[in-house]
């Protein structure tokens, strides 16, 4: 507990200079780590988060009414709508930067930043992260390479196109699509500082787990929350450096030359010099990172869920040890999966067969989380505020896009639907809608926290919740049919196929349910603002929450707590628990926060 | 159709509107208090968990109605039926899965929503039950796994056996040409590096290499049926991918490398426009054809069923129309359509003026 010791010296050298903390220091170039959750939040979730969903609806619009003309389209996409129109290139555009900006900028940094960030030290008893400078690099690096991101937006021939997985040829020649050109230079280095980015980012919270736990935080007295953003920085350490050297590797093919993944090429007429590249090497190292991304995405969010869901529930959360062994299981097994996405990319059939083995087994930690959830809300109290609503509504996702996973993690069964909708219907379910959910759950849970005691509007909240949970199911279950009928992800439009006519009544009705699922978006963000300037002060436990952060001051203090940080007796999960009599432990209060001893013959859970 | 779409959008997004003001207007009286879930939330809500599950199961049964007549019909391929099973099962159980879950998730979030004075049970183990809900996906994974792996190596075991016809798929931005091996049913080497446009050598064959002498170029699949047909596919750009969804066959092309995929046609494209299934699909869709003729003034012939190449690879502006019509048809229209076809030798390498394929209309007029 050195770490702890130190940080506490820290802490009280800091309080003789707080007067000194300009606006600067305290708003932008900030070290604390609260305040660097909220940049997260706003860059990553408002921010970019408002950017992506935007261009989902342009090219959902296109989907839907193929061909027609929308004075939108003209106003936001310039020459790239001549007279309203969409045009083909600035589809593929839309559909890589809003698959770009959403899995990377939303559900990674959004979302890890903004949680790992606020609730790491928060949870664990520490006065702040392990290195807040490094945090706050990690930060300005994110904005920096959002910045870029959106910058590619606005060069002459248009941004990114080849698809968020930017596979080469396709994003190494320019003379393939217009996107290929300075759009994807842009792309590519925005990313590598994103990497690098997320890489100081992860670091840091491994780093602060280990070391800075408060007196008695035994790693199995850590809340679920803590687990999820713990594994996955690791995982994010482990394959995020895959994708900076697949990023690094293109960017030598396009800039100086090199072959990596290139080879045999003719294009507009002429032979190029590539020789003895293979554009399936670039998949392997893409997918090493891409498909332990989807965890990367989804950890937090199962974590937050847990989180919630047994607070709300007035339960501890079913299975602890299971879920935690889930979790690691989870870890491990996402990074020996990355070959289901490549069933047919032309590797070894018997490369398809290990990964399809690998990618059903983690169906099985799968399995067990999303019925422990369940059993967790068996038996409970549940107050069904709007972020035990979003963990319900997350855990009805998970279930629906995880089981369709069995379709497409099968390779014999992915011959035939891999690049369809199918896959997008899936994915969204699972990994996209899921994740927000686990995201909107954990800014409902812990506004107060982030904004000194205030909270979010609840009815807001409850209109937020059910026009979004009603328009996903509406925008991607019927997605799974137009899947299954042939429909190829990335079209511009289905006219051109006689045979998908008959499918543009579903496409129609996709997008009427998306829009307004963007609408109810609407919502959440006038709450945001509106609470964050008028919000009303709630209690200072207002969940009744067992967690260390709601020990913390309301009022946000460099180095969290006041007073000394508080030492932990017990897990997290000692809600409703009782004794040998059937009276709550502390009575009248359903549940024991941690930094409370064990009470007169009270029995600790084993975990 | 689309009026009851717009009706329901319009219910949907007044209901919407009537809920926010509605809730403005609480949220305007209730302001000095607390924004905790109450009693009374608690209990809205518990009603609505309900009825969300009911909205589950509703759309799910909506869309079983309504579109899994849209799903493809009956495999073209040898494989496809075994594709089908495995689908079928598969999907059996993911309903089962599914209904039963949410199910419960969402009849817990009802039944045991908040009330004051309730006491929730504290359960936080029970290694027994932890045991049945791991063994049983571990059961079942195991059985689909077994049977998903025995299905794909079969298909995927490309070999020579059984006399398979050679073809090649060459792709490119953006249209597809196919390439047969001729009389010796072998493909003459070809790289990009002899593309010679020029010559209108436009798949680089190797003139040097007899085998090519007799390969035939086409721009519209021919396949008998009945026989194996082994593809090996190409790119010259980009990456693409060969999807053929009604024989379930699919394969990346990759520039630098030949990829392979084969399967047995078992449907003419005469029995298959024949099939109830399809002859169905096909009036639907030309009654959509004519009314959007109508209401758009742009002309759109009635379509009659063919099997498709599709490219189902991100590569470009025009990626949403790279296709290819494939045939299927006897083994003596097969032929007969066969003899009608020059040669790489007679187009080529004879006469510099001619293109190396066998242009499409020749191809109609044998059809």
């Amino acid at each position: 507990m050195s770490g702890t010791a130190h940080v506490d010296d820290h802490a009280q050298d800091d309080h003789g200079h707080h007067h000194k903390e300009t606006f600067v220091t305290k708003y932008i170039f900030s070290q604390d780590h609260k305040m660097i959750a909220k940049q997260y939040l706003i860059t990553g979730v408002l921010v970019m988060g408002f950017i992506g969903i935007a261009m989902s609806l342009l090219f959902r619009m296109q989907l839907a009414w193929p061909g027609e003309s929308f004075p939108i389209f003209e106003a936001l996409l310039g020459k790239w709508a001549p007279s309203g129109v969409m045009d083909a290139d600035v589809y593929l555009a839309l559909v890589t930067m809003h698959g770009t900006i959403m899995v990377f900028f939303v559900l990674t940094a959004g979302l890890s930043g903004t949680f790992s960030n606020l609730l790491i030290p928060l949870q664990i008893g520490a006065r702040d992260m392990a290195s807040g400078f490094l945090n706050m690099v990690s930060y300005w690096m994110f904005f920096v390479s959002s910045v870029i991101m959106v910058i590619s937006l606005f060069v002459e021939a248009g941004p990114a196109a080849a698809g968020w997985t930017i596979y080469p040829p396709l994003s190494a020649l320019p003379m393939a699509q217009p996107g290929s050109g300075m759009g994807m230079t842009l792309w590519l280095v925005s990313m590598a500082i994103f990497i690098a980015s997320s890489l100081l980012g992860s670091l840091n919270y491994i780093v602060t787990v280990i070391n800075l736990r408060t007196k008695g935080m035994s790693m199995t007295r850590l809340p679920l929350s803590i687990w999820a953003f713990f594994v996955t920085a690791i995982i994010g350490v482990i394959s995020f450096p895959v994708l900076l050297a697949a990023a690094l590797l293109l960017i030598m093919d396009r800039s100086f030359g090199t072959s990596f993944f290139l080879s045999d090429i003719f294009i507009q007429g002429e032979v190029l010099h590539y020789q003895g590249g293979s554009p399936v090497l670039y998949e392997h190292l893409f997918w090493f990172l891409g498909h332990p991304e989807v965890y990367i995405v989804l950890l937090p969010a199962l974590g937050i869920t847990s989180e919630v869901m047994s607070t709300n529930a007035r339960k501890p959360i079913f299975g602890y040890r299971a879920m935690v062994a889930s979790i690691l299981a989870i870890a491990f097994l996402s990074t020996i999966v990355w070959g289901h996405h490549m069933f047919i990319s032309g590797m070894n059939p018997f490369l398809g067969s290990v990964f399809t083995f690998t990618t059903l087994l983690i169906a099985i930690p799968s399995a067990v989380k999303a019925f422990n959830y369940i059993t967790t809300l068996w038996k409970g109290n549940l107050q069904l505020n709007p972020a035990m609503l979003f963990s319900i509504g997350l855990v009805s996702t998970f279930i629906t896009g995880g089981l369709t996973g069995i379709i497409l993690g099968d390779s014999t069964l992915d011959i035939n639907v891999h690049d369809t909708y199918f896959v997008i219907a899936h994915f969204h379910l699972v990994m996209g809608i899921s994740a927000l959910y686990g995201l909107f759950a954990g800014v409902y849970h812990w506004f107060p926290k982030m904004f000194e005691g205030k909270l979010l509007n609840k009815n807001l909240g409850y209109v937020h919740f059910w026009v979004t949970a009603i328009c996903a199911y509406g925008v991607f279950f019927p997605m799974h049919f137009v899947g299954m009928a042939g429909v190829p992800r990335r079209y511009y439009e289905n006219t051109a196929f006689p045979m998908f006519d008959e499918l543009a009544d579903i496409q129609v009705l996709m997008t009427v349910f998306a829009i307004i699922a963007g609408a109810a978006q609407l919502v959440f963000v006038a709450n945001f603002l509106y609470s964050v300037f008028y919000g009303k002060v709630g209690p200072k436990n207002p969940w009744k929450s067992n967690t260390l952060e709601w020990t913390a001051e309301q009022k946000h203090v460099h180095g969290n707590w006041a007073g000394d940080i508080p030492e932990v007796h017990r897990w997290a999960y000692d809600y409703s628990k009782v004794d040998d009599n059937g009276e709550y432990i502390i009575p009248g209060q359903d549940f024991v926060p941690q930094n409370i001893p064990l009470q007169e013959g009270e029995e600790e859970m084993n975990h | 159709m689309t009026t009851f779409l717009t009706l329901a959008v319009l219910v949907l997004v007044a209901i919407a509107i009537w809920q926010l003001t509605k809730i403005f207007e609480l949220s305007q009286l209730k302001t000095a208090k607390h924004q905790i879930a109450t009693n009374s939330d608690n209990k809205n809500n518990g009603y609505m968990l309900f009825g969300f599950l009911i909205f589950i199961y509703g759309i799910t049964i909506f869309s079983f109605w309504k579109y899994s007549k849209f799903l493809l019909p009956e495999a073209g391929s040898a494989h496809g039926a075994e594709y089908d099973d495995l689908m079928l099962v598969s999907m059996i159980i993911i309903f089962i899965v599914q209904t039963i879950t949410q199910g419960l998730l969402h009849y817990f979030g009802y039944k045991y929503s908040g009330k004051e004075g309730q006491k929730a049970l504290f359960y936080a183990d029970n290694d027994r039950l932890e045991f049945i809900w791991t063994i049983i996906p571990v059961i079942v994974l195991a059985g689909l796994i077994l049977w998903g792996l025995y299905t794909w190596t079969n298909i995927m075991d490309v070999n020579d056996e059984d006399d398979p016809l050679i073809v090649e798929l060459y792709a490119q931005q953006f249209n597809w040409t196919a390439r047969y091996g001729g009389a010796d049913n072998v493909l003459g080497g070809a790289n990009v590096r002899m593309i010679d446009i020029d010559k209108a050598n436009v798949l680089g064959l190797d003139e040097g290499d007899t085998y090519a002498h007799d390969d035939v170029i086409v721009k519209e699949l021919h396949l008998p049926i009945g026989r194996k047909v082994n593809f090996k596919m190409r790119s010259q750009d980009v990456l693409h991918s060969a999807f053929m969804p009604h024989f379930r066959a699919q394969m990346n092309c990759v520039p630098g490398m030949i990829t392979e995929f084969s399967f047995t046609p078992i449907y003419t494209t005469e029995e298959m426009r024949a099939n109830p299934d399809v002859v169905a699909k096909v009036k639907r869709t030309n009654i959509i054809r004519a009314e959007k003729s109508v209401s758009t003034g742009e002309v759109l012939d009635p379509w009659k069923f063919d099997y498709i190449l599709l490219c189902n690879k991100i590569c470009g502006k025009s990626h949403y129309n790279m296709q290819m019509k494939i045939i299927v048809e006897t083994e003596e229209e097969y032929n007969e359509w066969m003899k009608g076809q020059s040669t790489f030798a007679e187009t080529v390498m004879q006469d510099d003026a001619s293109p190396a394929f066998n242009t499409l209309d020749s191809a109609s007029v044998e059809e």
